[in-house]
C-alpha cells in the first residue's frame, strides 16, 4: 500500500509540479529550487519503489488499465534515471535565465512521464507517456521560442519521432485485432500476421525515438536546444527510452524472429555508420548527439539478440557517461558561447574540474577499462557473438569508433590552450565566462557512477544484475575479450590523441539524413498538400459553387417576384388570373385531344406502378404531410427570428 | 426533465426576443444563465443516469402528437446523447461567456443562440425522425442568421447563404431516406426505437441500400465528409467566433450522431453492405482533410478543413464497424466507442481553437497567418491556450483526442486492415499544428502582431473549461467512457443483426 502510494507519488508529484510551475509562468530562481526539491523526493520515490516493486492499476480504457508496475527492469532503470534528472536539474538552475517557470516545469513534466514511460505494462498507458516525452521534447528545444531555428528542430524532431509513433498505434491495434490484449507481457500471443505487425509497429517507434538509423537526423537538429535538454531528453533519458522499450519487448521481437534480427542489425549498423558520423563531427555537441545514437546501436544491438542484462547495463552506464558530458559541453557553451572543437581547446585547464571529470567521461565512452561503458558494451557483444559473426564483427567496428570519437573529446580537454583561440569564441551564443557552483558539481558524481557502473556487466554484481532481470541464459563476456577489447579501445585513443582522428567530410552532415527525408516525404507532402487545396478549390468546390449560383439566381428571381407580389398584390392576382384564363384557352383550343390521350396512358402507366405497392395512394399522402409540417415549421421558425432581427 | 432541458432556451430565446428595452448588459448576463443553468440540468441527468437495461432509453418522455403518422413527441437519452447533450450545453455556456463582451446587437444574438440550442439539444433527444428532423432543419435556419446577421467579412452573406443551401440540400436527402423507413415499417412509424427494433428494410437488397444512401447523402453533407465539405471553410472564415464554436462543436455532431443513431442501427444489412465505401470516404476525409488544411494561410479556413479530418476519424470507425465478417466485435465496439468520444473531443477543442482564432480577429481584424508571428512575446496566456489547443487537437495523450483517436484507430485496424491507411493523418496534423504555432507564436513578430492584447478575462473563462474538459477526459476518462461503451455495444450488436 505504501509502495503503491510512493510509485502513484513518483507519477504525479513531478507531473503536478511541472504544471503548475508552466501555468505560473514566473522566472527567477524559485522555480528551479521547486524542481530540484521534487527531484530529489523523486529520487528517494524511485529508490523505495525499486525495493518494494509495487504494482499500481486504475482503469483507463476498456480492456486497457492506466498500468504501473516495476519489474527489475524497471527497478535498475527508474533510480539511474531519477538521479540524472536529479543532476541535470541542478545544473540546469545554474545555466538556465530567463522563463525559468516553463523550463523547469517541462523537465519535471517530462520526468514523469519518463517513469510512467518506464513502469507501464500495457500498450495504451505506455504510449501516453511515450508522447508526452515528444511533446515536452519539442517545447524544450524550442524553449528559446523566439529563435525560429530552434523552435524549427523541435518542430523535427516531434514529427520524426511522430511518425515511427505511428508503429506503437498499429502494434495497438494489432494487439486488439489478434486477440492479445493489450499487455505489453502479452504481446507475443497475438495470434497470426498480427503478431509481425506488433513487433514491427514496436520497432519502429523505438527505432525513432532511439535516434537510430534512418530516424538518427531528428538528434542532430535537437542540439538547438539548451544543453540541459540534450543532457536529459536526448541521451540520458528520452533517447535512451527507444533502447529500453525493445529491452521491455524482447521477447516480443524474439517471436516474431525477423524483427530481433532487423532490431540487431538497426543497432550495429547506426553504432558504426553513426560512429562514424561522430568520428566527423567538429561541433562538440553534434558528435555528442551522434555518439548517443550510436551507443544506443549497442543497446538495440542488445535487444535484439536477447541480452536483456548487457542492454541494460549499457543503457544505464551510458546515461551517467552522457549526461555528464552534456553538462561539460553547456557548461563551455554558457562560458565560451562555442561548441566547436577547435575553439574549445584548451577548456580543460581553464576549469579542472569541468575538465576532468569531462576527460573520466570520455574515457569511459572510449571503452577504456575499468571504466564502466567497457565491460557493459562486451556484455553486449558477447551476446552479438553467439548469434552471428558478421553481426559481432559490425559491432566491434562501431566499439572501435567509440574509442575515436570520445578521444576527440579527450584531445579538447586535455590540449593547452592554443594562442588566439578566445577569437573564436562566442560564435554560438554570448558567453559568460564562468562556469558556476551549480554548474560544476553535479558532474562530480557523474563521472564517479560513469567510472564505477562497471561492475554491472562484472560478477559479483553483474550476476546479481541478472538475477533482477530474469536473464540468466545470455552469454556474458569471457576476461580474454574483455582485456582484448579494453587493449584496442586504449590503442584507439592513443592513436588519435597522437595522430588525430580522420576528416570523414562525407560523414559531417549526418549522412545527409535530413535532405533526403525533405527530398523524399517533406517535400512531396507539402506540394500534395498545395495541390490538394487547389484542387478543393477549383474543382471540389466549383461544382458546388455552379449549383449555388444557379440557386441564388433562382433565388434572386423568387425575391424580385416576392417584391412585386407584395407591392401590387391585387394587380397581380388579378392579372395573373386573365393570364392563366389566356392560357388554358389556348391549351384547350391547341391540344386538347393529344393531351387527354397523353394524360389518360399517364394515368394507365401511373395506375399501374400504383397497383404494385399496396400503400401506394397513402404514401404521397403521407409524404405530402410530412414536407408541409416541415416547411411550416421552417416559416414558423424564419418569422419568428424575422421578428427577432427586427 | 429532458423537456425542460431542451425548451429553457427556448424560453429564454423568446423572452430575450420580446424584451426590447432589455439593456444589452442585462441580455448579455440573462443568455449566460440560461446556458449555465442548462449546464446545471445536463450535470444532474449525468448523476442521475444508469445505464439502462436492453439498450432501452432513460428519461423516457411521449406525448401524442402526430398519430395519423405514427410520428409522436418521445425524447430520452442513452449513452451515445447524453455526452452529446452534454458538450452542446457546455459549448453554449463557454460561448455565452465568450459574447459578454460582444458589442453587436447581443440581445437578438442571445435571443437566437438560444434558440439554436435549443434545436441541437432537440435533435441529441429525439426518438422520432419527424422531430428529429424538425430540429436538425431549424439548427440550420438559426446558424445561417448567425453568419449571416453576425458574419464578418464582405462575402458573410454569401456564405451563409451557401451553407443554408447546401446543408439544406442534405436534409432533403435525409428526409427521403426518413419517408422511405417510414414506408417500410409495418404498421407505419416514425418511431426511432420502434424502427431499430424492427429494422424495415432488412433482408430488401437494393430498396434498403437506396434509403440508406439517402440517409447517408444527408449525413454526409452534415458531417462534413470527403467531397460535400466545400460549405464548411466559407462558412467558418465568415462566421463570428462563437457561431464557429457552436457550428464545429455541435453542428457537425448532428451529422454523425445521425450515423450511430439511424443509419447504423436501423438499416444494418444495407450497412454492412455499404460499409467499405463508408471506410473509404473515412480515409479520404482523414487524408484530404489533413492536407489541405496543411497548405491554408488563413487561420480558420485551416481549423475547418481539420475538421473534415476529425470527422472522417467518426465516419472511419462507424464504417469500420460495419465490417462484420471475420473480425473481433471487440474491434468494433472499441471503433464505435471511439467514434463518440472523438465527438465529444472535437467539440470541446476545435470549439476552443475557434473562440481562440476569434481573438486574432477581435484584435487585428485578420486570419492570415501572414499577419502575424512571436505572439508569445506580447500575449503568453494566449499563446499558452492556442498551443495546449493546438496540441490537444493533434491527439496527444493526455487530452480527450487520443482517447478517442486510440480507440478510432485500434478498433478500426481491428476491424479492417485499410482503416491503417488513415494513420498518417495524425502525422500530418502535428505537423499542421506545429506549423501554425510556429507562424502565429514564434519567431520574429509580424506586421499585426505589435501591441497584442493578451486575453481577458471573459476570453480566459470561455476557452479555458472547454480544454480543461479535454484534459479531464484525457486523463480520467471513465467517467465518460463507462456511458458510452454500453451504448457502443448496442450498436455492434444491432448492426451484426
Amino acid at each position: 500500500m505504501v509502495s503503491q502510494a510512493a510509485l502513484v507519488a513518483a507519477v504525479l508529484l513531478p507531473a503536478t509540479a511541472g504544471v503548475v510551475l508552466c501555468l505560473l509562468g514566473s522566472d527567477g530562481r524559485r522555480p528551479a529550487a521547486v524542481a530540484v526539491a521534487v527531484a530529489v523526493v523523486d529520487l528517494v520515490l524511485a529508490v523505495v519503489v525499486a525495493l518494494a516493486r509495487p504494482v499500481v492499476s486504475v482503469p483507463f480504457l476498456a480492456g486497457a488499465d492506466f498500468a504501473l508496475a516495476v519489474d527489475g527492469l524497471a527497478a535498475l532503470v527508474l533510480p539511474a534515471v531519477a538521479a540524472v534528472t536529479l543532476f541535470v536539474l541542478v545544473f540546469a538552475g545554474g545555466d538556465i535565465g530567463g522563463a525559468t517557470g516553463r523550463f523547469f516545469g517541462l523537465m519535471l513534466l517530462f520526468s514523469a512521464a519518463v517513469t510512467v514511460t518506464v513502469t507501464a505494462t500495457t500498450l495504451p498507458t505506455l504510449l501516453v507517456a511515450w508522447e508526452v516525452m515528444g511533446a515536452t521534447s519539442y517545447a524544450l528545444i524550442g524553449f528559446r521560442w523566439h529563435r525560429p531555428e530552434d523552435v524549427a528542430a523541435g518542430g523535427t524532431a516531434f514529427l520524426t519521432t511522430r511518425l515511427a509513433d505511428l508503429g506503437l498505434y498499429a502494434a495497438a491495434a494489432a494487439a486488439l485485432a489478434g486477440s492479445a490484449g493489450w499487455a505489453l507481457a502479452d504481446l507475443p500471443a497475438a495470434s497470426g500476421i498480427w503478431l509481425h505487425v506488433a513487433a514491427g509497429g514496436v520497432l519502429v517507434a523505438a527505432l525513432g525515438k532511439a535516434a537510430q538509423l534512418p530516424f538518427s537526423f531528428w538528434l542532430s537538429r535537437a542540439m538547438q536546444g539548451p544543453s540541459p535538454v540534450s543532457a536529459l531528453l536526448h541521451s540520458a533519458a528520452m533517447v535512451a527510452m527507444g533502447g529500453f522499450l525493445l529491452l521491455r519487448t524482447a521477447p516480443l521481437l524474439a517471436a516474431a524472429g525477423w524483427a530481433a534480427q532487423v532490431a540487431a542489425w538497426a543497432g550495429a549498423v547506426t553504432a558504426v555508420l553513426v560512429g562514424l558520423v561522430a568520428v566527423a563531427q567538429r561541433d562538440l555537441k553534434q558528435l555528442l548527439a551522434a555518439s548517443t545514437a550510436a551507443q544506443l546501436g549497442f543497446v538495440v544491438l542488445a535487444a535484439g539478440v536477447s541480452a536483456v542484462a548487457g542492454g541494460t547495463a549499457h543503457l544505464i552506464a551510458h546515461a551517467a557517461t552522457k549526461a555528464l558530458l552534456f553538462l561539460a559541453a553547456g557548461a563551455w557553451l554558457s562560458a565560451l558561447g562555442t561548441r566547436e572543437l577547435a575553439a574549445l581547446r584548451g577548456v580543460g585547464r581553464r576549469w579542472p574540474l569541468v575538465g576532468g571529470c569531462a576527460g573520466v567521461g570520455a574515457v569511459t565512452l572510449a571503452g577504456v577499462p575499468p571504466l564502466s561503458l567497457w565491460a557493459t558494451k562486451d556484455e553486449v557483444l558477447a551476446a552479438a557473438r553467439e548469434t552471428s559473426l558478421p553481426l559481432y564483427l559490425t559491432g566491434l567496428v562501431g566499439a572501435v569508433l567509440s574509442a575515436a570519437y570520445a578521444a576527440k573529446v579527450l584531445r579538447v580537454v586535455l590540449a593547452p590552450a592554443p594562442v588566439g583561440v578566445q577569437d573564436r569564441y562566442d560564435r554560438q551564443e554570448r558567453g559568460t565566462r564562468r562556469v558556476g557552483w551549480a554548474e560544476r558539481w553535479p558532474m562530480v558524481p557523474l563521472a564517479g557512477a560513469a567510472s564505477v557502473l562497471s561492475v554491472l556487466a562484472l560478477p559479483p554484481v553483474g550476476s546479481a544484475v541478472r538475477r533482477v532481470l530474469g536473464d540468466t541464459t545470455s552469454p556474458t563476456a569471457d576476461w580474454t575479450s574483455l582485456l582484448l577489447s579494453g587493449v584496442v579501445s586504449v590503442a584507439v585513443v592513443v592513436l588519435v590523441l597522437w595522430r588525430g582522428a580522420p576528416r570523414l567530410g562525407w560523414a559531417v552532415g549526418w549522412l545527409g539524413l535530413e535532405g533526403a527525408a525533405h527530398r523524399v516525404v517533406v517535400g512531396p507532402v507539402l506540394a500534395l498538400a498545395q495541390q490538394l487545396a487547389r484542387f478543393d478549390d477549383r474543382v471540389v468546390d466549383a461544382g458546388v459553387r455552379a449549383a449555388a449560383s444557379s440557386v441564388l439566381a433562382a433565388g434572386r428571381w423568387a425575391a424580385r417576384f416576392d417584391d412585386r407580389a407584395l407591392d401590387r398584390a391585387v394587380d397581380g392576382t388579378a392579372r395573373g388570373g386573365v393570364r392563366l384564363a389566356g392560357v388554358t384557352a389556348r391549351v384547350d383550343g391547341a391540344g386538347i385531344d393529344r393531351a387527354v390521350q397523353s394524360i389518360a396512358r399517364g394515368a394507365r402507366g401511373l395506375g399501374t406502378l400504383a397497383r404494385r405497392p399496396q400503400t401506394g395512394q397513402l404514401h404521397q399522402y403521407y409524404a405530402q404531410v410530412v414536407i408541409v409540417l416541415t416547411a411550416a415549421a421552417a416559416l414558423a421558425a424564419v418569422s419568428v427570428l424575422f421578428v427577432f432581427g427586427g | 426533465m429532458l423537456s425542460v432541458l431542451v425548451f429553457l432556451p427556448l424560453v429564454g430565446a423568446a423572452v430575450l426576443a420580446a424584451a426590447r428595452r432589455l439593456p444589452d448588459g442585462v441580455a448579455r448576463w440573462t443568455w449566460v444563465g440560461i446556458s449555465v443553468a442548462d449546464l446545471g440540468i445536463v450535470v444532474g441527468l449525468w448523476i442521475a443516469y444508469r445505464t439502462p437495461p436492453d439498450g432501452g432509453l432513460a428519461f423516457v418522455e411521449q406525448v401524442r402528437w402526430l398519430p395519423s403518422v405514427g410520428s409522436s413527441y418521445h425524447v430520452g437519452v442513452d449513452g451515445l446523447s447524453l455526452p452529446l447533450l452534454a458538450l452542446t450545453t457546455v459549448v453554449f455556456a463557454a460561448c455565452a461567456v465568450y459574447a459578454l463582451a460582444e458589442r453587436t446587437r447581443p440581445r437578438t444574438q442571445a435571443a437566437l443562440f438560444c434558440f439554436l440550442q435549443t434545436t441541437c439539444l432537440g435533435v441529441f433527444v429525439a426518438q422520432d425522425l419527424i422531430l428529429f428532423f424538425l430540429f436538425f432543419d431549424l439548427s440550420i435556419v438559426a446558424m445561417y442568421f448567425v453568419i449571416a446577421g453576425w458574419g464578418h467579412g464582405v462575402t458573410a452573406a454569401r456564405s451563409a447563404l451557401k451553407f443554408f443551401l447546401y446543408t439544406f440540400f442534405g436534409s432533403l436527402a435525409l428526409l427521403v431516406g426518413f419517408i422511405g423507413l417510414y414506408l417500410a415499417a409495418d404498421p407505419h412509424t416514425f418511431d426511432i426505437p420502434a424502427l431499430i427494433a424492427a429494422a424495415p428494410l432488412q433482408g430488401s437488397g437494393a430498396v434498403g441500400g437506396l434509403v440508406l444512401a439517402a440517409v447517408l447523402v444527408g449525413l454526409a453533407v452534415k458531417t462534413p465528409t470527403f467531397p460535400f465539405h466545400t460549405w464548411l471553410p466559407p462558412a467558418h472564415t465568415d462566421a463570428p467566433a462563437i457561431g464557429s464554436a457552436v457550428l464545429a462543436g455541435v453542428l457537425l455532431k448532428l451529422g454523425t450522431y445521425g450515423f450511430v443513431r439511424i443509419a447504423m442501427p436501423m438499416l444494418p444489412d444495407a450497412w454492412r453492405a455499404w460499409a467499405g465505401v463508408v471506410v473509404a470516404v473515412g480515409v479520404v476525409s482523414v487524408l484530404y482533410g489533413a492536407l489541405v488544411a496543411l497548405a491554408q494561410s488563413n487561420v480558420k479556413r485551416m481549423i475547418a478543413y481539420t475538421s473534415v479530418n476529425h470527422m472522417g476519424y467518426v465516419v472511419l470507425a462507424v464504417g469500420a464497424a460495419g465490417v462484420v465478417t471475420g473480425t473481433d466485435a471487440a474491434a468494433r465496439q472499441v471503433a464505435v466507442s471511439g467514434a463518440v468520444t472523438q465527438m465529444v473531443s472535437h467539440g470541446l477543442i476545435t470549439g476552443a481553437l475557434f473562440l481562440l482564432a476569434g481573438v486574432l480577429h477581435r484584435r487585428a481584424g485578420s486570419y492570415e497567418f501572414a499577419d502575424f508571428g512571436g505572439l508569445a512575446g506580447p500575449a503568453p496566456r494566449f499563446a499558452g491556450f492556442l498551443a495546449v489547443a493546438a496540441f490537444a487537437s493533434l491527439g496527444l495523450p493526455g487530452f480527450s483526442g487520443f482517447i478517442a483517436e486510440f480507440q478510432v484507430f485500434t478498433g478500426s485496424i481491428g476491424a479492417t486492415g485499410w482503416a491503417a491507411l488513415a494513420l498518417p493523418g495524425i502525422l500530418i496534423t502535428a505537423a499542421l499544428f506545429l506549423r501554425a504555432i510556429q507562424r502565429l507564436l514564434t519567431g520574429a513578430p509580424g506586421p499585426k502582431s505589435a501591441g497584442f492584447a493578451d486575453l481577458r478575462p471573459v476570453e480566459l473563462l470561455s476557452a479555458g473549461p472547454l480544454l480543461v474538459l479535454a484534459v479531464v477526459i484525457g486523463i480520467v476518462p471513465r467517467f465518460l467512457l463507462e456511458v458510452i461503451e454500453p451504448a457502443a455495444d448496442v450498436v455492434v450488436s444491432l448492426v451484426g443483426r
